[in-house]
């Protein structure tokens, strides 16, 4: 029997992971990635208190919330290719301008 | 309605000369000219009404200028026998003035703009005679303070001119800095400004002695600034810069008189105040007097010689009103307008057929220049106080009034001050109309314009003096007063005063007509009182050097260095630079890495996160 | 006129015109001139309208406008005008009216953008002298204060970045203390009443019942506006911002932007809080002498001629201050005047200054001499800008002089024994100046300074004199008005000591 906690203990897994890649992952691609992932986690821990509390409030949420996530996802992606073009480089720590 | 005519038509010539006509310098002269003529005809007839009613009571006239709640202020206009004798004597001393002035500024640059400040001179001085209350008096008393700085000043190319204006209007400030107060003073114990009602509550006891004395010495301030006494006197020679008819008009005749007018005015305040208040008036008039008197024995130019004289006799006529001889002191006021009008005029003339100041570069005049020569004289005569010029029966009435008030030391001080005169006033005579010819050019007599003006101020130098012949219904102070004045000792001084002048004339003709002593070696001789005497004492000198220099600057440095150094420099400054720097060690945390910004985030979640779970 | 929204179209003239603007072309600079001339000639009719309309028997509020704008919260768009504010609408109406066309002649960069931030700017002045509702008056206060940044940043003379900065910060500092008083006033008149409001006229009818929360709240608003009036010693961001704008900026910022703050304090801090009034007036006495006294030294200790004025307008605020602090008619009618003469008059100076500085680069006063030679129109109009400071009768400062000093002799002696004195040193640097800059012979290199000649040129000279001379000689035109605003005021601060005392 599959319980609400595996669902929370998988999205927390998920989570930790997630925020591992952001924080120390070097390429701004798998940085984006682990983002997601950390988006997704928390997506999975809305369904599951939406199915066990038998409320329609967490999957309307989920879905609004991949939406944005995919919205955000374009618009990242777009400022990455620029920044490539411009800088020739996908490393987080090549990319300082914000310190002036 | 005749009255407001008298303001109304300066003020409209001066506008319409500064506005329109400027460019045309004979329509303009003749539009000043034309106005204060006018004004001289129709002040005629309030004077013929108060030659035959004398004793008649004050006729007033005002509207409101300003109107709220604890405060009304009218402007109006108050004819009774002073105001109308003022009255006379601006308009017609000031119409002959605006004559020779056609001929004297013939052909400068600025004539419009003379004629334009002639007339709101005579605008601002016609306000200050016909004032019923001391606001419009004070208004129009700084209006003839602008008008005196712009025609001190109108030659402002120079330098000198320029200053002189400044100071001019600057110390008449000081004065008036004490004026205003003291309007103030009698206003919270009086409830009004007007004079009469003044005079009203005054006789009526409502207002205490202290409240007197205090406002009886600030008002005196004023008078002190305006008839440049002792020790703001120092810009009055300085004032010779402006053009020859404008010493004669504002800084002889009418405008320096009237602090004097003013005090006549206020000459209830006077009385009603503890005595100690007139003592003040009486000994700054008589000091006055000596200094100046003292000064002018040194003085080169020719102007500022009859600028001192003039310092001279309005200390005279402050001291008449100090010692309560307020008929005396006008009638003194009256007569001086005469013939230290014709004084300065005359001096035009010679400086006009000369173009310098220097005595030493006259002499000998005479001969070329017969009427400005005589007129002169009979100018210098009546200064002195000679029998029968009219200067005699003015020093005789101050100097009888201050016997018969007891103060002897002002009495001797008056005597020597005559002698003085006496002195200085030959030597000027001597000196530019007779003995050798130092001039170079050749001088000839001005054109009638000029010296038409002079013949007629000349008649009234000679004979005004008799209007206050004994006996006489109404003679003069019988006028202004109402009563004749104490005759005590009459003759004494009248033969005393005679007695002294004489004996200066003679002194003055051995030294510099007969060369009995060389000028020369009395002042070698008494080098150093010489030095001082030609620097006025050094009393200039110690306004600019100490007083202005370094404590009225020197405040005002002090006061920069610490606007500069200290409120911007340390605190403002101080406070953005505390700012600055908070901001430069805030900013070691943003080091511009993705991830530790991240990891900042997370460590702020996992914080929360505790407080939540745990707090 | 009758229902013609006089007041809401002086506030949307300027801004109507800001819209045109926007959609002018950059190159067509007369027309972008007209534009401004003509918004600015409707606001200069109307206020006059308003100033010969005002029916000075009825008194009070007129010319009311009232828009509900968020009734849960209180918020009306409210405009209405009393004496007090008609002698600030007129004064607006006229430094902006002169100040376009000072900037016709001065701004050769950037038109378009340098009228529309003026307009912006003057639209919110507009609206903070004509609402009653505290958060309108507040919004439109933060209108006129912003748009001064880009004013002197972009067109501003030397040492502007740090002049604009220090302005900005100094203005914005004080609005967050004024913006506090005026929430607790809304908050504590709500809970009193139960109906929370931001219209003064029914806050006004409130009556705060401690003295202690009058006292404490006093002080944010007194500070807040009183950084902009400026009280010493907050007082140094004035006169660099007044040297480094253009002209016309300085005309509106010493001639208007500094009396927003006392009329702040006298419309929101004297009325609302009348025993705050009781108890700090006294020490805004005190204060306003450092203003008088000190500023006026200062002033004459400066060369740079726009400083001189600066220091000159931070001196004359403090005879506006003490015209304030002595709570009687006299003088409070007198601080409203001088508010009003000083604008003027100190328009006329920069705008002045302005003209000589466009064509000699310098404003020193020891780098000229004799310029009444080549600019007499200039040296006769700078002449009458000096008399006029220095409290000349004839020009419309003596007055408003003349009653401070009348209004607080009694109650102040001493301030007003060293106030009159300030017009001394007033005389001096003046005095000082004409003599230096205009006196004596021209100098060789001068001689190429050209007087004003053109209608244009001349235009904004010749109204402003006239406005002084105008309200010198017939001070009642201006004065009846004030004082129907001035009567109810300080009745209600003096009726609250009879009470109280009594």
């Amino acid at each position: 029997m599959i319980t609400l906690y595996h669902y929370l203990v998988l999205s927390c897994i998920l989570f930790a992971i997630g925020v591992a890649g952001v924080l120390l992952r070097r390429n701004i691609l798998i940085v984006l990635m682990s983002l997601e992932l950390v988006f997704n986690s928390v997506n999975i821990s809305l369904a599951a208190f939406s199915h066990f509390l038998q409320s329609m409030a967490g999957k309307v949420f989920v879905v609004f919330t991949i939406t944005v996530a995919a919205a955000e996802v374009a618009v990242g992606l777009a400022i990455l290719v620029v920044i490539f073009r411009q800088k020739k480089t996908v490393y987080v720590e090549d990319l300082s301008e914000m310190r002036h | 309605m005749s009255i407001w005519l008298l303001l109304l038509i300066p003020l409209i010539a001066t506008t319409t000369i500064t506005l329109i006509t400027r460019r045309h310098k004979d329509l303009s002269s003749y539009i000043s000219i034309g106005a204060v003529v006018l004004c001289f005809i129709i002040s005629i007839k309030p004077i013929l009404y108060f030659l035959r009613n004398p004793h008649a009571e004050p006729l007033e006239q005002s509207f409101t200028w300003l109107n709220i709640p604890g405060l009304y202020v009218e402007i109006g206009t108050l004819l009774d026998p002073l105001s109308v004798l003022m009255l006379f004597i601006v308009t017609f001393v000031g119409s002959l003035i605006h004559i020779y002035s056609r001929g004297y500024m013939h052909g400068d640059p600025g004539y419009s703009r003379f004629f334009a400040c002639l007339s709101l001179f005579i605008f601002a001085m016609l306000g200050i005679v016909l004032a019923n209350n001391f606001i419009q008096m004070f208004i129009f008393w700084e209006l003839v303070g602008l008008a005196s700085y712009l025609l001190i000043g109108y030659y402002f190319e120079k330098p000198s001119a320029a200053d002189a204006a400044k100071k001019a209007f600057l110390v008449n400030r000081v004065g008036d800095f004490g004026f205003i107060l003291g309007i103030f003073v009698i206003f919270y114990a009086t409830g009004t400004f007007n004079f009469l009602a003044i005079e009203k509550q005054i006789e009526a006891g409502n207002v205490g002695d202290w409240t007197l004395l205090l406002a009886a010495l600030l008002i005196f301030c004023g008078v002190v600034g305006k008839s440049a006494q002792f020790p703001l006197h120092v810009w009055l020679p300085d004032a010779m810069e402006g053009p020859t008819p404008v010493s004669a008009l504002i800084h002889a005749a009418t405008m320096v008189a009237a602090g004097v007018y003013l005090l006549a005015r206020t000459a209830f305040l006077y009385h009603a105040a503890p005595p100690e208040a007139a003592m003040v008036v009486a000994y700054i008039g008589g000091f006055t007097a000596l200094l100046a008197a003292t000064i002018a024995l040194a003085q080169s130019d020719i102007k500022r010689v009859i600028a001192y004289s003039t310092l001279a006799s309005l200390g005279y006529m402050v001291m008449a009103m100090g010692v309560g001889g307020v008929s005396a002191g006008m009638l003194y006021l009256t007569t001086h307008a005469f013939f230290k009008a014709l004084l300065f005029l005359a001096a035009g003339s010679v400086i006009h057929a000369l173009h310098t100041n220097d005595i030493w570069k006259m002499g000998g005049l005479y001969r070329k220049m017969k009427i400005t020569g005589s007129t002169f004289g009979i100018g210098a005569l009546a200064m002195i106080g000679v029998f029968p010029f009219s200067g005699f029966f003015a020093k005789d009435e101050i100097l009888v009034a201050t016997l018969a008030s007891g103060n002897y030391v002002l009495f001797i001080g008056g005597i020597i001050t005559a002698f003085l005169i006496a002195i200085f006033m030959s030597k000027l005579v001597f000196v530019t109309f007779f003995g050798e010819e130092r001039y170079e050019g050749h001088p000839h007599e001005s054109p009638p314009v000029m010296t038409v003006p002079l013949i007629i101020l000349a008649f009234f130098a000679a004979v005004s003096g008799f209007v206050a012949l004994p006996g006489l219904e109404p003679n003069f102070s019988t006028y202004i007063d109402g009563h004749v004045e104490g005759g005590e000792g009459g003759h004494f001084v009248a033969i005393l005063s005679t007695l002294v002048v004489l004996a200066g004339i003679l002194v003055a003709w051995l030294i510099y007509q007969r060369g009995f002593v060389r000028a020369e070696v009395i002042a070698n001789h008494c080098h150093p009182l010489y030095r001082v005497l030609e620097n006025r004492f050094y009393i200039d000198d110690f306004y600019d050097r100490v007083i202005v220099e370094r404590i009225y600057n020197g405040i005002g440095r002090a006061f920069n260095f610490t606007e500069i150094h200290i409120i911007i420099g340390f605190f403002v400054n101080g406070s953005a630079f505390i700012t600055r720097e908070i901001g430069k060690a805030l900013r070691l945390l943003t080091t511009g890495r993705l991830q530790e910004y991240a990891l900042l985030m997370v460590g702020g979640v996992v914080i929360l996160l505790f407080f939540f779970i745990f707090g | 006129m009758e229902g013609f929204p006089v007041l809401s179209a002086i506030i949307l003239s300027p801004l109507i015109a800001v819209l045109i603007l926007l959609f002018v072309r950059e190159e067509r600079v007369d027309l972008i001139r007209g534009i401004a001339v003509v918004s600015t000639s409707i606001t200069l009719i109307l206020s006059l309208y308003l100033l010969f309309a005002y029916d000075t028997t009825k008194g009070g509020f007129q010319f009311e406008e009232r828009i509900e704008w968020v009734r849960s919260l209180g918020i009306t768009y409210h405009l209405g005008v009393d004496g007090i504010s008609i002698a600030m609408v007129v004064l607006t109406a006229f430094v902006i009216f002169t100040g376009v066309f000072v900037s016709w002649v001065g701004i050769t960069h950037r038109i378009k953008e340098h009228y529309i931030f003026l307009l912006l700017l003057v639209a919110g002045v507009f609206g903070v002298f004509t609402s009653l509702d505290l958060l309108f008056f507040y919004l439109f206060y933060e209108l006129a204060v912003i748009p001064m940044y880009p004013l002197i940043g972009i067109w501003g003379s030397a040492n502007r970045q740090y002049a604009t900065m220090k302005l900005t910060l100094y203005l914005s500092f004080g609005a967050v203390f004024a913006l506090l008083g005026i929430l607790s006033i809304y908050f504590t008149a709500g809970q009193i009443t139960g109906k929370y409001t931001f219209d003064l006229l029914e806050i006004n009818k409130v009556i705060f019942p401690s003295r202690l929360y009058q006292i404490v709240v006093f002080l944010p608003l007194l500070f807040g506006f009183g950084v902009l009036t400026p009280v010493a010693p907050f007082h140094s961001w004035s006169p660099i911002g007044h040297a480094a704008a253009p002209s016309a900026v300085s005309m509106l910022h010493a001639g208007v932007l500094m009396k927003l703050g006392a009329y702040g304090i006298i419309r929101i801090a004297m009325w609302l809080l009348p025993e705050g009034a009781q108890f700090w007036m006294p020490v805004v006495a005190i204060l306003c002498l450092i203003n008088i006294f000190y500023g006026g030294l200062v002033a004459m200790t400066r060369k740079d001629m726009k400083f001189m004025i600066g220091y000159s307008s931070s001196s004359h605020m403090g005879y506006v201050l003490l015209g304030m602090a002595s709570l009687n008619y006299v003088s409070m009618n007198g601080a409203v005047l001088l508010m009003f003469a000083h604008g003027i008059m100190t328009a006329l100076a920069f705008a002045l200054i302005g003209f000589v500085y466009d064509q000699a680069h310098t404003r020193m006063t020891y780098d000229f001499s004799g310029l009444a030679h080549r600019m007499p129109f200039i040296a006769v109009a700078f002449a009458v800008m000096g008399f006029a400071s220095a409290g000349l009768p004839g020009l419309a400062n003596f007055v408003s002089e003349l009653l401070i000093f009348v209004g607080s002799f009694k109650v102040y002696p001493l301030q007003a024994v060293v106030a009159v004195f300030g017009i001394i040193v007033t005389a001096t640097y003046m005095l000082r100046a004409i003599r230096n800059v205009f006196f004596c012979e021209l100098m060789e290199e001068w001689k190429h300074l050209k007087d004003a000649t053109t209608f244009v040129e001349r235009l904004p000279y010749v109204v402003l004199i006239a406005v002084l001379l105008i309200v010198g000689f017939y001070p009642s035109i201006l004065v009846d008005v004030i004082n129907t605003g001035v009567v109810p005021l300080i009745d209600k601060i003096n009726g609250v000591t009879q009470v109280a005392g009594g």
